[in-house]
């Protein structure tokens, strides 16, 4: 029941699009019809080419997110609870954030070099900030209330940050974590749109090149499934691991019971 | 000696936009074994007296003592309940109240008794394995209250506990923590800004001014114990009530019920 409503909003959208490739005579270099880019779909993935670019742009984000995931949850931790080091870096955090992350790209890649290095450092620029900036707002926003009942309870700093603030921060931290999982893939894919020799960025590119609009669209359709599968998990993730939260969880717990 | 005194304390909040002296020069002395009550209007200093016994926050002047003893920082022989239950929200009922025994270093299985026991006492037996979420706020309350004694501490402070309850539960509760505290031989500060409460539970009922706090009355509560839902009833409890009503409107500048 819950697959219903997608399935006829997407059913809805190819049939407006069939619809408007007969109607307006839109020839397949502008707008490839639903059967050029199932036929693309299936030679790539069943005849195999398309599993290296895939490969490619999994393994460059899931490396880049989690490398850019743990970096912002102990530097965020770190800024949270020392004012000090807040006060130094802080400021460079703003900067660096206040620059679109993928006007970066050419010097990550002169760094870098064209393999995938270049790219896992693209991602986990990008992961990184959405997840620190929830940690330190998660770490902050906790109940003062709860942090002097630990201190009565005669606990110390360090078991306050892991007992109350951390799991209190779970939430925010699991919205970041999402966000960046989207985002990471914008990091991949301008990584391979620069320079690579893989991934779905370089496939929708070459097939952008050669015309063959078939291949650009299974490649967006690659990285749309990459991206929903993703923020599903995490999703899942959250609903588990924060299961006292329910007002946060949205639609998501509500349609769950 | 007296179990809790305060030797002329102050605290004042130093903030961006100024100063504000919540406590000034206040001294009081507290019996073993009394149950005090602390009244005064909202934003008074209460909370920011009850802090200092309790070694949350440092007077600025002066100093909180606990048999002699200066007060420097949270100490195991205090005991603290809050206005809002302030349980973790991702710990189970058990596990709540096990909080000051862990983070005194006791492994859980060491405390799960004292803490089952604790829960009976407060009548919770059976919600052990629940989470906060799923129990009432006064049930949470109680929670709250198990956590507060279950390392026995000989002083226990409360801030306005019942607050956040319904008028009725609020009752109940107050009969349940005069159960609790009869032959505990425990010395209670009990904040509360509802005249009742205060009437109904203490020994002696201390009035606070508005902000900065000072002591303004000191009254003695002699009527017989244990008190019960007759003691609301009667005519010296009426009495008293209404001489705290007087002397709180009269440090709240409300005369003759005008605001
Ligand atoms: N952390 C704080 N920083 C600045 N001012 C505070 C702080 N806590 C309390 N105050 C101020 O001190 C006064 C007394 O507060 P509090 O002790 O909480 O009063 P009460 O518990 O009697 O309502 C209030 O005017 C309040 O605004
Ligand atoms: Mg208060």
């Amino acid at each position: 029941m819950r697959l219903f409503y997608p399935l006829v909003s997407f059913a809805t959208v190819i049939l407006l699009w069939e619809v408007a490739i007969r109607i307006f005579n839109v020839p397949n270099y502008i707008l490839p019809n639903i059967g050029q880019v199932l036929e693309s779909l299936q030679t790539g993935y069943i005849d195999g080419s398309y599993w290296p670019h895939l490969s490619f742009t999994l393994t460059a984000t899931v490396t880049g997110y989690l490398s850019g995931a743990v970096v912002a949850l102990v530097l965020g931790a770190v800024l949270a609870e020392i004012p000090i080091v807040e006060r130094f870096v802080f400021p460079l955090v703003i900067a660096i954030q206040s620059m679109p992350k993928v006007a970066l790209a050419p010097l990550v890649i002169v760094w870098f070099g064209f393999g995938i290095e270049s790219k896992i450092v693209m991602v986990a620029l990008i992961c990184f900030f959405p997840i620190f900036v929830n940690v330190i707002v998660g770490l902050r926003s906790v109940d003062p209330n709860l942090v002097d009942m630990m201190r009565i309870c005669g606990a110390s700093r360090l078991d306050i940050l892991r007992e109350v603030k951390l799991p209190h921060a779970a939430s925010p931290i699991f919205a970041g974590l999402q966000i960046a999982v989207v985002m990471g893939l914008i990091g991949a894919v301008v990584g391979e749109f620069i320079a690579s020799t893989e991934g779905l960025g370089f496939l929708i590119q070459t097939g952008s090149n050669a015309l063959d609009l078939g291949t650009v669209f299974a490649g967006l359709i690659s990285l749309a499934v990459i991206g929903v599968c993703g923020t599903q998990l995490l999703r899942f993730l959250h609903t588990r691991i924060v299961f006292w939260d329910r007002k946060s969880f949205g639609s998501v717990a509500a349609g769950e019971g | 000696m007296p179990a809790v005194s305060l030797d002329r304390v102050s605290l004042t909040y130093v903030t961006a936009s100024g100063t504000i002296p919540a406590v000034q020069n206040l001294s009081l002395d507290i019996e073993r074994g009394s149950f005090v009550s602390i009244l005064g209007p909202s934003g008074c200093g209460k909370s920011t007296l009850i802090k200092m016994v309790a070694g949350l926050l440092a007077p600025s002047a002066g100093a909180a003592k606990l048999n002699g003893e200066t007060v420097t920082g949270p100490r195991k022989d205090v005991g603290m309940v809050f206005q809002q239950p302030t349980l973790l929200p991702w710990k189970s009922v058990l596990d709540n109240v096990k909080v000051p025994l862990r983070a005194r270093g006791l492994d859980a299985k060491a405390c799960d008794l004292r803490a089952r026991q604790m829960l009976e006492l407060v009548k919770l037996a059976g919600f052990e394995k629940n989470y906060p979420f799923e129990l009432s706020g006064g049930m949470q309350q109680r929670v709250g209250i198990a956590r507060a004694l279950i390392h026995d501490p000989p002083v226990v402070v409360m801030d306005e506990p019942f607050a956040a309850l319904d008028a009725l539960t609020r009752e109940q509760m107050s009969l349940e923590l005069q159960r609790l505290w009869e032959h505990s031989q425990k010395t209670v500060i009990f904040v509360t800004h509802s005249i009742h409460e205060a009437a109904f539970l203490s020994d002696r009922v201390i009035v606070l001014s508005a902000r900065p706090a000072k002591v303004v009355k000191d009254i003695r509560i002699d009527l017989p114990r244990p008190r019960n839902v007759e003691t609301l009833a009667d005519s010296a409890f009426t009495e008293l009530c209404n001489e705290l009503r007087s002397e709180l409107y009269a440090v709240t500048g409300a005369l003759d019920g005008k605001r």
